[in-house]
């Protein structure tokens, strides 16, 4: 079975240009092992750039570099020996459009298992069911794993992106506004299912919802054009928040 | 200005783009129904011995296109076999693979293989590609690598042949294809690319498993409508298919198509029974041409509107 150890995250003095603009100006951040943080902030300031930071997603974008360094445990992830592709298995991701691959619900969880070359067998059918009873959708998939996935709704096809991601059995879990297109209720199973993550992998999670950053997030993070304006306690940050700015954008004023 | 006026002008524009509009299909009706009626004498005459007859004899009035079907269908599917492979791959290269400048310059070039006139094609086979294929491929294919033995590749090596206008129409219709399929895979949500790339696919893992299978619809369609284009080509396969009018028991062999049929005899058609004859035969190529395009233009289709409201 999947022994999962959650791993711990350190930007330091990190700064992100897309061509000439700069998206990030000296983050620096430490996010612990099995923690839950929240990327909270207007639009445009950085939050994403910063989730996309952590496997490296930023560099998909042409022209995109960086200053400063991210650790992951005690590797430097953009260490000239680091695999790029390793590193996204361990640290998994989640859009905020659900993206299931045109195939069944089955194969779409086997897909990172694959990858790593886990052949057919007891142990690809163990990881698959494991990483969907972890996305809390095992008992509404269970009976149909050959259907296509994108039969399903729009909650469960999320649920599965999240459970494809367990599937590699990653350190680090990033959602990139994982509920913005979803339903209330869709919405509240995966906050619950982020709380019940926690602990067995990092989550560190970009929203708009700042109920829902209060709901699911130990920490949370609130960013201001493209810098780290403060980080601490969930519960401090909104009822105490340190910064004048943290304060104007959690009641309100701006964003 | 008034409103009067405003409703006026519009109305005059709405008016006058719908005839625009009206015309295209039109059009079609009009071409349809006259080579229905043209044709119509001949197929009472013949009835379906104009599709199965294997005898195409203007004096003894025996009218059977099959050499000219088994032509078109032969050689477009030889075309279709070798373009679609290299579209759907010069697609994928200038997409997603070659740095940006170059996947420009190298789709450029093939756009502009669209560019040359179909009788340079024809021209370039004649002088090139027909004596190459009786000197060089024709031989190795079948006595170097013994496929000889296959009836596909025996007989004299003449040049002119069915396999001379297979490998013409594959690079005519390959262009269209790499436009269609880069289209198709343009139209592949970056979020289906994105799911790949983050469970640790390569660039190569990422367009086999997320890209070519989002794709696959529209690029199948890209196919087709290079399958239309083939079918319908005259003048470079009128000069390299050789022009015989009897079924080809090989790919060396001369042959005919529908439209090198209708090119050469139309103008010196004798009798009205001929003229009906080769009606009946547009009529074939037209009603085949059509269905392709019209399925292929479904399934392209398919694919923009389905991933439409997924943002980029």
């Amino acid at each position: 079975m999947i022994v999962t150890t959650a791993g711990a995250l350190r930007f330091t003095d990190f700064s992100v240009w897309y061509g000439a603009r700069q998206a990030l100006h000296t983050v620096t951040i430490a996010i612990e092992p099995g923690i839950a943080l929240a990327l909270i902030g207007p639009s445009g300031c950085g939050k994403s750039t910063l989730l996309r930071a952590c496997n490296r997603m930023t560099e998909l974008v042409p022209g995109t570099r960086h200053t400063g360094t991210v650790h992951l445990d005690d590797g430097e992830i953009h260490a000239r020996e680091v695999d790029v592709r390793a590193l996204r298995q361990r640290v998994g991701m989640v859009f905020q459009q659900s993206n299931p691959l045109p195939r069944s619900i089955f194969e779409n969880v086997a897909y990172g298992p694959r990858l790593n070359g886990v052949p057919d067998g007891s142990e690809l059918t163990d990881r698959v069911t494991e990483a969907l009873r972890r996305a809390a959708i095992w008992d509404e998939v269970a009976d149909r794993l050959d259907d296509p996935a994108l039969a399903l709704s729009g909650g469960q096809q999320q649920r599965l992106c999240i459970a494809r991601a367990l599937a590699n059995d990653p350190e680090v879990l990033l959602l990139d506004e994982p509920a913005s297109a979803l339903d209330p209720g869709a919405t509240q199973r995966i906050e619950e299912l982020l709380y019940d993550l926690r602990g067995s992998v990092t989550i560190v999670i970009v929203t708009h919802n700042l109920q829902q950053a209060a709901r699911v997030s130990d920490r949370t993070a609130f960013l201001y054009d493209g810098r780290l304006v403060e980080v601490g306690e969930t519960s401090a940050l909104f009822t105490r928040p340190r910064e004048a700015q943290t304060e104007a954008f959690i009641t309100g004023r701006f964003g | 200005m008034t409103s009067a006026r405003i409703g006026a002008s519009d109305r005059l524009f709405l008016i006058g783009t719908a005839a625009a509009v009206s015309v295209v299909p039109l059009l079609i009706v009009v071409i349809t129904v006259i080579v229905v009626i043209a044709a119509w004498p001949a197929v009472q005459t013949h009835g379906l011995t104009l599709l199965t007859g294997v005898e195409w004899d203007v004096p003894r009035q025996q009218f059977g296109a099959l050499p000219a079907i088994v032509g078109t269908l032969t050689s477009s599917a030889m075309a279709l076999a070798l373009a679609a492979p290299v579209g759907v791959c010069v697609a994928v290269f200038v997409n997603e693979l070659a740095p940006r400048t170059i996947g420009t310059a190298v789709g450029a070039l093939v756009d502009l293989l669209a560019a040359i006139p179909s009788v340079v094609y024809g021209l370039w086979g004649i002088f090139v590609l027909l004596p190459w294929l009786r000197e060089t491929v024709m031989p190795l294919l079948r006595d170097t690598l013994g496929l000889g033995r296959f009836a596909l590749f025996s007989g004299p090596a003449y040049g002119p042949s069915l396999l001379a206008s297979g490998l013409v129409l594959a690079i005519m219709i390959l262009p269209y294809i790499a436009a269609v399929a880069r289209e198709v895979l343009a139209a592949v949500p970056r979020a289906q690319r994105e799911a790949a790339l983050a469970l640790g696919a390569t660039r190569w893992e990422m367009v086999r498993d997320a890209v070519l299978p989002t794709a696959r619809a529209g690029l199948i369609g890209g196919v087709m409508l290079g399958l239309g284009r083939a079918l319908g080509e005259t003048m470079a396969v009128t000069m390299v298919i050789g022009n015989r009018n009897a079924l080809p028991d090989s790919l060396f062999a001369p042959a005919y198509s529908m439209a090198a049929l209708l090119a050469n005899e139309f103008n010196e058609a004798t009798g009205d029974a001929h003229v009906s004859a080769l009606m009946a035969v547009a009529g074939v190529l037209l009603f085949v041409a059509l269905l392709v395009n019209a399925l292929a233009r479904v399934l392209v289709g398919s694919v923009r509107t389905r991933h439409a409201r997924v943002p980029g």
